[in-house]
């Protein structure tokens, strides 16, 4: 029988690319916090445990056309959609190459024109909306373009999220609505945030069908996502994708995590960490052996070791530049 | 150069914009088939399909965010908002989003919508359908808000709304959708966004106002002309960012300064209007600023005696230009 990935339709190159990101992304999660704890920089809103789900979802999709609409905790996702560890770490520190905001939002506020990946706010949910509207123009212009937004199960409660996927749903649109489901707004469970068994039963109340997956494991991701893409762009109209994952870190550098869930159950989580699972499937499937392991970790460490530097050198943008880019027209401060 | 009603002069230019440009579509709750309750995309669903006159789903955050998503994907789209009132479910994605989408990407995005809706009172629309939400929106950076006047205005602003790179609102004045009639011309014309118009010049007096009200004054200022005082009526027709040359130039000229809008009193945009006479023009003054509001109650009421005493009127505006000709 074919291994699970040529099942999917995954050749042996990429699912070793999959991997290959999905460590790039922890190590530079990991990096980051430290950063914080030396008091390099203020803030890291993390995606340790979720990285399976976002670069499953991102590698199913036609990363030259289709458009990104990521959350806060989606380095996965936008690393896989064409944003360098340089830039991640120029956002971390705030300078003015910045391409997320040029040192203007707080980390994990992504957007990069150049590769679709579309700028996001803090209120949450606000950005599924938009994925209906980008989705609209693709469907108005017939052009076989989908586009994926992501969320946070408690996000799922906003209206936004109601609003949107109704509309996608109505109109038939190329939307993938993909929930990150990692069980935790903040400190508040999933028990006291949603009353249906999971995400995925709301698809049936706007027309399109509902998945729960593992999302610890990024080839059935992968397959998911692919196949609401495929079905997307028949015009078959839009999905919605729970995946079920575990935030392996607190909510940001600035929440402690032991004040709402006890230690049993982090390691619990860490247990089922995917880097390690897809770590052992790689391994078995013959696409990794320790040597070239080793050798990985080393390139990404040089990788991040010089985007930190080269990031914590880089100037800040100047104070009076604040003033620019409020109207197309806006002079001041040049 | 026809006489068209205000309303017609929207759908007119919604017309010449769609047909100038194909990126330009419409979305909103019952603008297709029936064209809106107003009437204001009367044919548009005919001529145009339903594909760009697009009725939605009642939800108003849903409008505003689909059309935010669509600008960004190089769409230009005009959301209606049924009633200016029902622009509250929306105003996350119209301030937290649209606003500040070119800033927080350092002008990588942004996102050039229109948002149209009909506000103001004196029609029997009570609490819900009378509002004037202007202030809410008018110290937003990121969004420009206009609210004409003049048929020839609405045509012009609209057209240049449109064509914006940036997030306008744009505010008609449901009253004066058939009560106000005007000539038009037929070709392609834009006015500027961010200019005041002074819509009368004098010299003992500058009333200082938008939309509706603007007409009031203007008659007011006809019946003061026939004792001998003339005044300039200054007709700000964006309200944010708001044009503070024109205002301080005819402050300034005249020395009198009557601000009338018929929102609320406190907090409105003539209180802004009142800082920045303040702020530039003290010495020039001979009378304290006067503001002339609709008193500081959450809204319009319905019942008729109720709703005239809320609601600007002619002789409101008459009796407090007289009053501070005469200080």
């Amino acid at each position: 029988m074919d291994q699970k990935h040529k099942q999917a339709g995954l050749t042996d190159e990429t699912v070793i690319q999959m991997y290959e990101m999905m460590l790039l992304t922890r190590r530079l999660d990991e990096r980051m916090w430290l950063l914080n704890r030396s008091g390099k920089i203020p803030f890291v809103v993390s995606g340790q445990g979720q990285e399976a789900a976002q670069i499953g979802a991102a590698f199913a999709l036609n990363r030259d056309e289709d458009y990104l609409l990521p959350y806060y905790r989606d380095f996965g996702a936008v690393l896989a959609f064409g944003m360098t560890v340089k830039e991640l770490m120029l956002s971390a520190f705030a300078k003015a190459e910045d391409p997320n905001s040029g040192g203007r939002q707080m980390p994990g506020h992504f957007g990069q024109r150049k590769n679709r990946i579309v700028t996001g706010s803090s209120p949450v949910t606000t950005q599924v909306p938009h994925a209906a509207g980008i989705a609209l123009a693709a469907k108005m212009d017939q052009k076989p373009i989908v586009s994926l937004v992501t969320f946070g199960e408690g996000s799922s409660n906003q209206g936004d999220f109601h609003e949107g996927a109704n509309f996608a749903g109505v109109h038939q649109l190329p939307v993938i609505f993909l929930c990150e489901n990692n069980q935790y707004a903040i400190s508040v469970p999933y028990t006291k945030q949603v009353a249906a068994k999971n995400i995925s039963d709301r698809a049936v109340g706007y027309g399109m069908p509902g998945f729960t997956i593992d999302g610890n494991d990024p080839i059935a991701v992968y397959q998911c996502v692919k196949n609401a893409a495929d079905r997307a762009r028949r015009g078959e109209g839009p999905t919605l994708i729970e995946t079920i994952t575990c935030r392996l870190t607190p909510h940001t550098s600035d929440d402690d995590d032991r004040a709402y869930r006890t230690a049993d159950e982090v390691k619990k989580a860490k247990e089922l960490d995917p880097l390690l699972s897809f770590r052992t499937y790689v391994k078995e499937a013959g696409l990794l052996t320790e040597e070239r392991e080793q050798q990985l970790e080393q390139e990404i460490l040089h990788i991040i070791n010089e985007a930190t530097d080269y990031a914590e050198q880089a100037p800040y943008a100047s104070p009076e530049s604040s003033l620019q880019h409020v109207y197309a027209d806006t002079k001041g401060g040049e | 150069m026809a006489i068209i009603s205000y309303i017609e002069a929207v759908t007119m230019a919604l017309r010449e914009e769609m047909e100038r440009d194909s990126n330009v579509f419409i979305l909103g709750e019952d603008v297709g088939k029936k064209g809106g309750v107003f009437k204001a995309t009367e044919g548009l669903y005919e001529q145009f399909g339903e594909a760009r006159v697009l009725d939605t789903p009642l939800a108003e955050s849903a409008i505003a965010g689909v059309a935010i998503g669509a600008s960004m994907a190089g769409k230009r789209p005009v959301a209606e908002m049924q009633f200016a009132d029902f622009i509250m479910p929306a105003v996350n994605q119209i301030i937290s989003e649209a606003a500040r989408i070119r800033y927080r990407s350092n002008n990588d995005w942004h996102c050039p919508i229109v948002i149209r809706a009909p506000y103001g009172g004196g029609i029997h629309g009570a609490l819900y359908h009378s509002q004037s939400v202007e202030a809410i929106f008018a110290n937003q950076p990121g969004l420009k808000i206009v609210m004409p006047s003049t048929p020839y205005d609405v045509k012009g602003l609209l057209k240049a709304a449109i064509r914006d790179e940036d997030p306008v609102l744009f505010f008609e004045h449901k009253k004066a959708y058939r009560s106000i009639k005007g000539e038009v011309p037929d070709d392609d014309y834009v006015l500027p966004i961010g200019k005041a118009d002074v819509k009368r010049k004098g010299e003992d007096l500058t009333v200082i106002t938008y939309g509706l009200s603007v007409h009031f004054a203007l008659q007011a200022a006809e019946k003061l002309a026939q004792d001998g005082i003339q005044a300039e009526v200054v007709d700000l027709r964006t309200v944010y960012p708001i044009d503070k040359e024109t205002i301080i130039e005819s402050a300034s000229k005249t020395g009198k300064v009557l601000l009338v809008t018929e929102d609320n009193k406190e907090g409105s945009v003539m209180s802004e209007v009142a800082a920045i006479i303040a702020e530039h023009c003290l010495f020039d003054l001979d009378a304290p600023i006067n503001r002339l509001a609709g008193p500081d109650v959450p809204a319009m009421p319905y019942a008729l005696p109720m709703e005239k005493y809320f609601m600007m009127s002619p002789e409101k505006v008459e009796k407090a230009m007289r009053d501070l000709a005469e200080f």
